[in-house]
């Protein structure tokens, strides 16, 4: 019975993460036409194409836009299953960039080989340095970590910009020095193959976190707590489990995914550089968007990031109709949006197929725990951590 | 004494916003629905209200073309949490993810509209709106520098929106409604309370308000709106939540970090502050930090709305 619910809940999730796509393409479709309607067409085409354009070095440029928005994205989608909005992927992953451009520069007695690792290494320390603040303010002292994530996003900038004068400066470009040779990552042929430098073994590291992430997820008693604790903080408390260390843990982890995204960003060869701007690093916000498309389930964000980064590269290529590529994010924002009318369209279907789920009366006292976000497997553990609290109670 | 007119004419150019948006947020989230996309809705309030300014300031100039703007900005703004709305109360959509969606979509498109139409992202307009002194007023002791010089009309029309809203959330039957739905739905609407129009209505003063807050943001510090409001908004969620959601609190919030921002931008120009060998960034960083420092002391009995964030649902137990 379990595994019929589920297939029918990865499929109505595909039909209604489809449905949200097609409304928010169409609404680009429209906009192109409104603004410009004689090149929407082409433009629209384009758009589609995307990656595939400009055959490898295209797919390349998709990878280099993925790579940062996926590793923001794990970062917040991993807070999102523990049900804390990690609105600070920002902070930390201007904090992960930074320290991995300082150690790159600075650290020139690490052995060539390794010297690439420690600095990426050293953005991860940074991060989840970075999100562990609002884990810890939370645990202890109940701040929302939405404020503390914003404060620490912005504070993470000024330090970022601050240290950067003082140690690794090129103040005539008003941005970081270029990193060592051997801090950049190996491209391990994949620049041949893809015939453009842009590329490195970044995408595997990306790969491995995903798996990491969703091994972590599914399949420990660790990831397990923090999805408890996601769905139903008291039932959790009561199962026994230490919820003070899974908010702290899940903020660490998620920090030091957004931390090593800076790194693998910056350190990629690509002639990338920290400018000394009073700017959040935007990558983090784009994390909140591939988050959401992708329900917080990792591989989920990882297609989701490869999508979102195909668009991306569809809405550089249209400025030669002279559309701005900003309507890319205009669609990315409708998708994210009928996301909501896909989530009424998944209960329909989910009522049409199952008996109705009899909800019991925990919907006055829990927070406000993400919905849509936690995904298929979210109602599987909601009805398990009833269950405990349950036999808890027979127990007595 | 003239640096603590400085002082506090500078406050005002950051703290009046921040009331503003607060309250915006307020509204909402004391109706029961979380609003994250103040920044959103600012940068479409700011991107009609400075537009319109940019049309017709070949017409008209000075306070009544500003306050028409003001208006305009309020209009859109509104027009725009209607969206937010539909989703968190008619959809039950979580409404964190329709926030975002409202707030990446709004500079997205206040970027694409500007360049599609006139070529570049920034809209140029020029200040005509700049008060020296008002009249008489300005010329009274103490009071005239602090609240009457050098000022926006914007700075008054914050405060009167701080005193509405104070009057209209704690003493009227509106106010008591609105609070009601967004700390127990169910029993306000045991009691014949439209709990969805209610909840629509704060969602809709939202808007207004923050609207208004984003033309606020960019009249008194820039003379081009370039699709951003600088962060402001989450600024004001901080605001807000600093402030524990009650608007005598929230002014206290909005002002603390008024003048905190103030030392942050303005040090260079405060005698004592100037000769400190502290760099520049340290200086930015105080206001956030202080913000930290004293919600960690402060939040341990949080005083959010209880219902909020949560979708309401007529049939629910």
């Amino acid at each position: 019975m379990k595994t019929k619910i589920f297939q029918n809940e990865g499929f109505t999730s595909f039909l209604s993460s489809l449905a949200a796509i097609v409304a928010g393409l169409l609404v680009g479709l429209i906009i192109l036409f409104v603004s410009n309607s004689k090149d929407a067409i082409p433009a629209f085409v384009m758009i589609l194409k995307g990656g595939f354009e400009d055959g490898s070095r295209g797919l390349a440029q998709v990878i280099y836009f993925a790579i940062p928005i996926i590793m923001t994205g794990l970062s917040v989608g991993f807070a999102f299953k523990t049900g804390l909005f990690n609105i600070g992927a920002s902070g930390q992953f201007k904090m992960g960039a930074f320290v991995a451009i300082y150690i790159g520069v600075k650290w020139s007695s690490v052995p060539a080989e390794i010297h690439w690792l420690v600095a990426l290494l050293g953005a991860m320390v940074a991060g989840a340095v970075w999100g562990s603040g609002p884990g810890i303010l939370k645990a202890f002292f109940n701040v929302n970590e939405v404020i503390t994530s914003i404060m620490m996003n912005y504070i993470g900038m000024y330090l970022v910009n601050m240290s950067i004068v003082k140690t690794i400066y090129d103040s005539l470009k008003n941005q970081t020095k270029p990193v060592l040779k051997s801090a950049v990552l190996p491209k391990a042929g994949m620049d041949k193959l893809f015939n453009t430098s842009n590329i490195s073994i970044g995408i595997f590291i990306v790969i491995l976190a995903v798996i990491v992430i969703y091994i972590i997820l599914q399949k420990t008693t660790f990831g397990y707590e923090l999805k408890a604790c996601g769905s139903n903080r008291e039932a959790s408390r009561y199962a026994g489990i230490n919820e003070k260390r899974s908010i702290i843990l899940s903020m660490l982890i998620a920090g030091a995914l957004s931390g090593l995204g800076g790194g693998l960003l910056y350190l990629s060869g690509s002639g990338k550089y920290i400018h000394v701007l009073d700017e959040l690093a935007p990558e983090g916000f784009s994390g909140i968007s591939v988050a959401l498309l992708g329900m917080s389930h990792p591989i989920g964000i990882f297609l989701s990031g490869l999508f979102i980064a195909h668009l991306e590269v569809g809405g550089f290529n249209i400025q030669l109709y002279n559309y701005v590529p900003e309507i890319i994010d205009m669609i990315i924002s409708v998708i994210i949006y009928c996301g909501a009318f896909a989530l009424l369209f998944k209960q329909i279907i989910k009522k049409l197929i199952t008996k109705p789920v009899i909800d019991t009366d925990n919907k006055d006292n829990v927070e406000p725990v993400p919905l849509l976000i936690s995904g298929a497997d979210k109602v599987s553990v909601h009805d398990e951590a009833n269950d405990v609290t349950r036999q808890e109670e027979d127990e007595k | 004494m003239s640096t603590v007119y400085f002082i506090a004419q500078q406050t005002m150019y950051f703290a009046i916003p921040l009331l503003i948006v607060a309250l915006a947020g307020m509204f909402s989230e004391r109706s029961g629905i979380v609003n994250i996309a103040l920044e959103g809705i600012m940068i479409v309030g700011a991107f009609f209200g400075i537009g319109f300014i940019n049309i017709y300031q070949k017409t008209m100039s000075g306070q009544t073309l500003l306050i028409l703007a003001v208006l305009i900005a309020g209009l859109s703004g509104a027009l725009f949490s209607l969206f937010h709305a539909f989703a968190s109360i008619n959809l039950k959509a979580d409404q964190t993810i329709s926030g975002t969606a409202l707030n990446m979509f709004a500079p997205a498109f206040a970027i694409y509209t500007a360049r599609m139409i006139q070529g570049v992202q920034q809209i140029q307009f020029i200040d005509t709106f700049y008060i020296r002194s008002v009249p008489i007023l300005g010329d009274i002791p103490v009071l005239g520098p602090i609240l009457f010089k050098n000022a926006y009309i914007t700075t008054y029309i914050g405060l009167i929106i701080g005193l509405i809203s104070w009057f209209v959330i704690n003493h009227t039957r509106f106010g008591l409604r609105l609070r009601a739905c967004g700390e127990h739905p169910q029993a306000a609407d045991s009691v014949g309370i439209n709990v969805y129009r209610i909840r629509y209505a704060g969602v809709i003063i939202s808007g207004v308000l923050a609207g208004i807050g984003g033309l606020a943001f960019v009249v008194p510090t820039s003379t081009n709106f370039n699709a951003t409001v600088a962060g402001y908004g989450f600024l004001a969620l901080a605001v807000l939540i600093f402030g524990q959601w009650r608007t005598n609190k929230i002014f206290a919030a909005a002002f603390f970090f008024g003048v905190m921002k103030t030392f942050a931008s303005a040090y260079s120009g405060i005698p004592f502050l100037k000769g400190l060998p502290i760099s520049n960034e340290v200086y930015k960083m105080i206001p956030y930090i202080a913000t930290l420092i004293v919600l960690t002391f402060s939040s341990k009995n949080s005083q959010a709305p209880r219902a909020e964030g949560i979708p309401y649902d007529k049939g629910s137990r």
